[in-house]
């Protein structure tokens, strides 16, 4: 157990790191997505099921879904402007 | 029994002076007003260039280095003292971590009275088989009902700065996401079509059985707001506005947090008189137990719900 825990925490400093480094907007934000996900898993770890649970749906889900709408708002997500003019035209 | 007056008796009562001064179009002091709609003021490219040589200018006279022996010496003292207060502060944290009693030892702080109340007398004055429940929403519950205020806060917030009025009719095709919507993508229909009751009937289990197992309110009405904003992108808006509009959401969340702090200052001021608060604590494990837990776990979680929904809402068109 004590092994996996250390390879989570691994994947979590690895995460943290490569989020500010990535030059890409919408991969930093499926890295943070990534990070949120292993964090859960570590709350399991330490027994606490309950912030398991928040952290998976406010952390994983929601929080990376209003990053992605505003990403589309401000136009960072290039190829899928493009798709949907497109699609329009 | 009221009747609509007639425009000429209208105009005498006091009700049309005071909407006339209200609307502006009459002042008292100064007479009829004129409104006029603002012009926008023009932007230009030389003006633009212009501004952008004005904060050059200043900026060169202000970091004139070559007349200004002074200001070298401050940049150096600055950088230093940065670095000095940095230093500074690094030590004083680590000296305080060095401070702190060692993790695990059986006479800490952290081991004190109260903690020890709560695992022992948990069950017993709440009812709760989840302590960190039975905590949050019968020892601290004051505490979540903040929570709970934040929220609903940040919702007002983020209201008043993405809400545009429908009378815009002039939109910019780019700026309304509606325009691509729905997409019909075969693939996402189908799978949310199996996902979403599945999820939104697991946030209703967490929030059901609150004080039972782990989650609760909070957890178990992200994940409600999760599946519904899936059901969303699924679906498009046309479909969601049919049982969730803006007036959903404020009845819902003023209706919940309303109970929520009407039920607990019964309880605090019952518990702070010594009163009986004749609420029933049942049988520990039952769905209907631990008094007034359950209730306050369906008011946190559908106020989370619609919160988390409203936000994606908002920040997709800035309009129910």
């Amino acid at each position: 157990m004590t092994v996996f825990q250390c390879i989570l925490l691994g994947f979590l400093v690895v995460c943290a790191i490569s989020v500010s480094f990535s030059k890409n907007l919408l991969n930093s934000i499926l890295i943070y997505m990534s990070y949120s996900l292993v964090m859960s898993l570590i709350w399991v770890c330490l027994e606490s099921p309950d912030l398991a649970i928040t952290e998976a749906a406010v952390g994983a889900g929601v929080t990376s879904i209003l990053f992605f709408a505003t990403l589309k708002k401000i136009h960072a997500i290039q190829i899928e402007k493009e798709k949907g003019r497109d699609e329009n035209e | 029994m009221s009747r609509l007056k007639p425009q000429e008796e209208y105009e005498k009562t006091m009700a049309f002076h005071f909407f006339r001064w209200l609307s502006g179009s009459k002042d008292p002091y100064v007479g009829e007003v004129e409104m006029k709609p603002q012009k926008e003021a023009e932007i230009t490219e030389s003006t633009i260039l212009e501004r952008m040589n004005e904060s050059q200018m200043i900026r060169d006279k202000i970091y004139d280095v070559e007349n200004n022996k002074k200001l070298i010496l401050f940049h150096k003292i600055y950088v230093a003292c940065a670095i000095l207060f940095s230093i500074i502060l690094a030590g004083l944290l680590l000296y305080t971590v060095s401070c702190l009693p060692r993790i695990g030892n059986a006479g800490n702080p952290a081991n004190n009275e109260v903690p020890e109340r709560y695992i022992e007398k948990g069950l017993e004055e709440t009812g709760a088989v989840n302590i960190v429940t039975g905590m949050i929403l019968d020892y601290r519950a004051f505490d979540t009902f903040g929570e709970s205020n934040v929220l609903f806060i940040a919702t007002i917030t983020v209201l008043i700065l993405l809400h545009e009025k429908k009378k815009k009719a002039v939109k910019l095709d780019d700026e309304d996401d509606r325009i691509y919507e729905p997409k019909n993508d075969v693939i996402l229909q189908a799978s949310a079509a199996i996902l979403v009751p599945v999820i939104i009937i697991f946030g209703i289990y967490i929030i059901l059985n609150g004080h039972l197992s782990p989650g609760g309110g909070f957890s178990g009405g992200a994940v409600i707001g999760a599946g519904l904003i899936l059901y969303l992108n699924a679906f498009g808006f046309k479909k969601t506005e049919r049982m969730f509009t803006e007036k959903t959401y404020k009845v819902v969340c003023c209706v919940a947090l309303t109970f929520y702090c009407l039920a607990k200052s019964y309880s605090f001021f019952t518990g702070a008189n010594h009163l009986e608060s004749h609420i029933p604590l049942g049988k520990a494990g039952h769905i209907l137990s631990s008094g007034l837990i359950l209730p306050l776990n369906i008011c946190v979680g559908l106020v989370v719900a619609c919160t988390m929904y409203t936000f994606y809402v908002m920040f997709r068109k800035g309009d129910f």
